[in-house]
């Protein structure tokens, strides 16, 4: 198949690969480029673990054309950690014992991060619909609730 | 349309691995060069968080800290038998098997250590953060870090155990049928209150106070989380989870897991869990298996409270509204006929 060039951000960084034409940004980001943060779940855009930040949009990157991200900013839950320290959303994660499995974690961040980036002091409804794009199979969701909202919480006390 | 609520409440006890040609779980123990200890399995940990739980089941008993132990997993090519982690077997059968094999290599650690103090290994302690010393003189001590470095250049000895955890197979008296097809089995109970709407046969899941007895809680962050998870779990193996949930027929129903019902974020009832700890006598350090027993309580308690509701009783998995309004309108059917 005929391969064509993509060229975008990644995490703060300008990528520029050959992909065949017509697949997936999911696919170019876990097989091109080396980034497998974005988890291949039901691939039919239902599930959410493939979830990626596109130019500030929540996407699901399983139904999103690597072709049409050309020049987009992307950003994926293995661009979070900052020099080995972890983000807010991921130490919330970690110390709220908010993932089991870890399948769905890497979507349910970039979900979450969403909202706190437009919504910083969220309500628990808030919260519930940010994450309802994303399923989860062990925690329950009710950990994962909890941890954006304490990740909103040490967020707005460093802004504060 | 009236909403109805009931209460109900389901007690289980839930057993502990299983019971086809036997139910074994071997593990092999030794010490690097350094004093680390790598326990090696062919058991999974796909996210239960077994690497955890035995790392602090092989250090309690090596009496070394957690993080000195790697657990090395799930190559079935070269490491020691196991089963397999479900029927919620791991921590039990596992955890035995590295406390077997944790024993005979701390026994071997301990007579290093009295060659090298010249005292008897049985006058011998751990300290738990990586030192061995004489009872009672605690100044009387060697790192585990020296003693493993002795014990591979100057004694030419490995320091290392291994664990054989094996529950038979049982086969059933001929005369009774009596027989023993699992062990440890672990308790819980539950009390759901719902609210069924009687037009629609939709159920609600209002609240769910759960109490479960695991043995102990080994890692007890880690059994609430599975706990919580499990509870959840329960309620939507109650009310939405088939593969077919369309009637009449296999032609009607689902084709993948976009067709699969769970219940999400929104959904979620308000739930309570208590821990109560009753150390099981074949368990390591006491503990049961936790890992599937809390997902089931929930269902005949769920079922309990709609028969408290609305008087049906529903004994078809899950119980979807469709069920319900069968079983409401077979009721009243027969309370015309009656």
């Amino acid at each position: 198949m005929a391969r064509v060039p993509v060229q975008f951000t990644l995490n703060g960084q300008d990528r520029a690969e050959f992909v065949e034409s017509g697949v997936t940004l999911l696919h170019a980001l876990r097989h091109t480029m080396g980034d497998t943060s974005p988890k291949a779940g039901c691939q039919q855009g239902t599930c959410g673990a493939c979830t990626v930040i596109v130019d500030g949009e929540l996407r699901l990157s399983c139904l999103t054309l690597a072709e049409t991200c050309e020049g987009a900013s992307i950003e994926t839950a293995a661009g979070l950690a900052n020099e080995g320290l972890l983000h807010p959303l991921q130490r919330a994660i970690v110390d709220g014992f908010a993932a089991q499995c870890g399948f769905c974690t890497p979507g349910m961040i970039m979900a979450a991060k969403t909202l706190l980036d437009h919504t910083p002091n969220p309500t628990r409804d808030d919260v519930v619909e940010a994450i309802s794009g994303n399923i989860c199979r062990c925690t329950g969701y009710e950990p994962i609730i909890q941890a954006v909202l304490t990740a909103a919480q040490s967020n707005s006390q460093k802004a504060g | 349309m009236v909403l109805k609520r009931g209460r109900g409440v389901a007690a289980i006890n839930y057993p502990t691995g299983m019971n086809l040609g036997g139910d074994p779980s071997q593990a092999l123990v030794h010490s690097t060069p350094t004093g680390s200890f790598m326990v090696t399995l062919s058991s999974v940990d796909l996210g239960q968080g077994l690497r955890q739980v035995m790392s602090q089941i092989c250090a309690e008993t090596i009496g070394v800290p957690t993080e000195a132990v790697t657990i090395d997993t799930a190559d079935t090519d070269t490491g020691p038998h196991c089963m397999g982690t479900f029927a919620s077997r791991g921590t039990h059968r596992i955890g035995n098997a590295i406390v077997q094999a944790a024993r005979e290599a701390r026994d071997v650690m301990l007579e290093v250590a009295a060659e090298e103090l010249e005292v008897d290994a049985g006058d011998l302690d751990t300290d738990g953060t990586g030192n061995i010393h004489v009872k009672g003189a605690p100044q009387k001590s060697i790192s585990v870090f020296d003693t493993a470095l002795a014990a591979h250049f100057k004694h030419g000895r490995s320091i290392s155990g291994r664990g054989m955890f094996l529950v038979p197979r049982s086969f059933p008296e001929t005369e009774t049928g009596a027989m023993k097809p699992a062990t440890c089995y672990a308790h819980a109970c539950v009390v759901a209150d719902v609210e069924v709407d009687d037009e629609t046969g939709e159920v609600t899941v209002l609240s769910v106070k759960n109490v479960y007895d695991v043995g102990r809680a080994l890692n007890p962050k880690m059994v609430e989380q599975q706990l919580v998870g499990g509870s959840w779990m329960g309620i939507s193996h109650a009310l939405y989870e088939t593969t077919e949930p369309y009637y009449p027929d296999r032609e009607n129903g689902g084709t993948d897991f976009n067709q699969y019902l769970m219940p999400g974020p929104g959904n979620l009832a308000d739930t309570e869990t208590i821990v109560i700890e009753r150390p099981a006598a074949d368990g390591p350090y006491g503990a049961k298996g936790v890992g599937e027993m809390c997902a089931n309580p929930q269902i005949p308690a769920v079922a309990n409270a709609i028969f408290d509701a609305v008087g049906v009783r529903v004994d078809t998995m899950p119980i979807t509204p469709e069920r319900v309004l069968r079983a409401l309108k077979a009721q009243s059917q027969e309370a015309l006929a009656g």
